[in-house]
């Protein structure tokens, strides 16, 4: 039993994951940059709970997700599009200074403190308080509502990802543009369109996924995005950059090790090089990660 | 000369130093460019192009490697803005647009080296150039709810794209993936593709490089009947002169980024300068 309860905390902690990865994901595959500012926007999307929770918890949640969608759109419009055709490595450093303007901008808007929000308690006070406290009980199996929430959340996420990009024209269109961005520029495709789609998409992954985190009555404060950020990245590495299945199952990956690495107190307090050193080792056996690519170079 | 112009081709599109006024013209010609031109730094890669094409004319642009053809692709259709002159494709100024505009004012183009979209079957690939078509137009709204009208427009545009398959013989390997094609099948794919825009011009580059006797014979006729059927006008460059005079009435040779001669296929391809800048001497 404690088995299938870990493997379970391993899902819906690698399903938060995957979540943020598939940003990172996209975003490569579509614009070919790493856009280092996303874990920040699940910062903001933290922040904008904090903000409109006390108005209603619902309100709050669907303020994080369309803001986050809008501020994605925004950065990209400001920061990124300009520099379209750009070196990667001009881009990649705008990212990091994006990261940081989003963290300093937060830390003069909202101060130094750290809060608690937690939606969940607010939409469900009776249940999240005594004698349950938000756990669901089926005979020695227990389960906490949050948790079960996130699973429900990232399922639904996966399908309905999967289903948009493989049956929606704005799918297809993804999936030509990242394959050949010219091309399908002379084919017709509005590719300024479809790389603002994507980071609205990925941005509002990454609100959604700071939406779960405070279920679990995370502390909200200006640096909260980078570790998630990193891990994400990690994840998406790990599945193979730019590809949307592989970002599912490298977070996956990556939130299973680390709940399991967690269960065991001789290794708990190398969770996190754990979970790296398995990002160097994927990497040896196969520098494209699990379901990447390999890319022939044109002649 | 030759690097030159692969450089060229990976450098980002340059801007046009002064803003082109775009003007409409009263043309009776499909295509028409006047004064086309375009200097990467120094290097006058293209300049003085003046090509007339008329409805349902399948005309020529050849010329030894490096002399700029698959730049002037380029320049009519918006991966380079010219620096000079500009292109009016039915009297309708197209010059400065953007990619995709020029591609929805209806000029498509095929790839020296093959573009498609590897990882996407074949029938998407053709699906991609299709599905911005007005006729097959869904909003953002019932395509990412999946409504009726989605469905619907989606098997319409998947009847269309096998019909467009048919007349290349590619019906049956719909649902292979691109890259898996043979090469002579990649570049029919490729032409398909383009014709699935529903373009007023298609410009091929260099449709039959690499085919074999029969490959080539059989796209004749393919490039032939998309011309009556589709009420096409085809731009093409090609190697194969052999080929070039048996499609094109009419040609135009360009040499260092500039025009030689044109004219008559048969009359230009018979100059003393075409010859001696081919072979040299």
């Amino acid at each position: 039993m404690e088995f299938l309860n870990t493997f379970i905390n391993g899902l819906s902690v690698g399903g938060v994951y995957a979540m943020i990865a598939l940003g990172y994901t996209m975003v490569y595959g579509i614009a070919k940059m790493l856009n280092f500012a996303h874990g920040d926007i699940i910062m903001v999307g933290a922040y904008m709970i904090v903000l409109f929770l006390p108005i209603n918890p619902i309100v709050a949640i669907i303020a994080a997700i369309v803001l986050c969608a809008l501020l994605g759109i925004f950065i990209e419009k400001i920061a990124y599009k300009p520099l379209r055709g750009a070196s990667p490595l001009a881009v990649l450093i705008t990212a990091i200074g994006v990261s940081y303007l989003l963290q300093s901008l937060a830390q003069a808007i909202a101060g130094p403190t750290t809060y608690h929000p937690n939606p969940l308690e607010k939409l469900f006070p009776k249940f999240m308080g005594e004698p349950t406290y938000g756990i669901i009980k089926i005979g020695a199996f227990q389960i906490k509502l949050s948790t079960l929430i996130t699973l429900i959340c990232v399922a639904l996420v996966m399908i309905g990802l999967t289903l948009f990009v493989k049956k929606t024209k704005i799918g297809r269109a993804m999936v030509a543009v990242s394959e050949d961005k010219g091309a399908a520029q002379l084919m017709g495709i509005n590719v300024n369109n479809i790389i603002m789609i994507t980071f609205a998409i990925g941005s509002s992954l990454a609100a959604l996924a700071s939406v779960l985190t405070t279920f679990e009555s995370a502390s909200v404060e200006t640096t909260m995005g980078s570790l998630p950020g990193i891990k994400a990245f990690t994840a998406a590495v790990i599945g193979g950059i730019g590809s949307i299945p592989g970002a599912m199952i490298g977070g996956i990956i990556l939130g299973l090790v680390e709940c399991f690495a967690q269960a065991f107190p001789r290794i708990a307090p190398y969770t996190v090089a754990i979970e790296f050193s398995l990002l160097i080792i994927v990497l040896l056996v196969k520098p494209t990660g699990i379901l990447g690519k390999k890319r022939r170079e044109k002649v | 000369m030759a690097s030159t112009e692969k450089k060229a081709n990976t450098i980002n599109p340059q801007k046009t130093s002064k803003k082109h006024k775009r003007e409409d013209i009263v043309s009776e010609y499909v295509l028409e460019t006047r004064n086309l031109g375009i200097t990467f730094g120094g290097l006058k890669a293209v300049q003085d192009v003046n090509l007339k094409i008329k409805k349902n004319q399948i005309y020529g642009l050849i010329g030894p490697n490096g002399a700029g053809k698959t730049t002037v692709f380029n320049l009519l259709t918006g991966v380079y803005q010219p620096t000079t002159g500009a292109f009016y494709l039915n009297g309708k100024d197209l010059t400065g647009l953007r990619q995709d505009k020029i591609n929805h004012k209806g000029i498509a183009r095929t790839f020296q080296n093959i573009r498609l979209f590897n990882n996407m079957t074949v029938v998407r690939n053709v699906m991609v150039g299709l599905q911005n078509q007005p006729e097959y137009k869904c909003s953002l709204f019932e395509s990412i709810f999946l409504l009726p009208r989605h469905f619907k427009v989606e098997k319409k545009m998947r009847a269309r794209a096998k019909e467009i398959l048919k007349i290349f013989g590619l019906e049956d390997e719909r649902n292979n993936f691109a890259c898996n094609l043979p090469y002579g099948k990649q570049r029919k794919l490729e032409i398909a593709r383009a014709l699935a825009t529903n373009p007023k011009l298609l410009l091929l580059d260099e449709p039959a490089a690499g085919m074999n006797p029969n490959e080539t014979e059989d796209l004749v006729n393919t490039i032939k009947y998309i011309r009556d059927n589709f009420d096409m006008t085809i731009l093409l460059i090609e190697h194969d002169m052999k080929f070039v005079s048996g499609l094109c009435d009419e040609i135009t040779v360009l040499n260092f980024g500039t025009v030689l001669t044109e004219g008559n296929t048969k009359e230009a391809l018979n100059n003393p300068d075409v010859i001696k800048a081919y072979i040299g001497g």
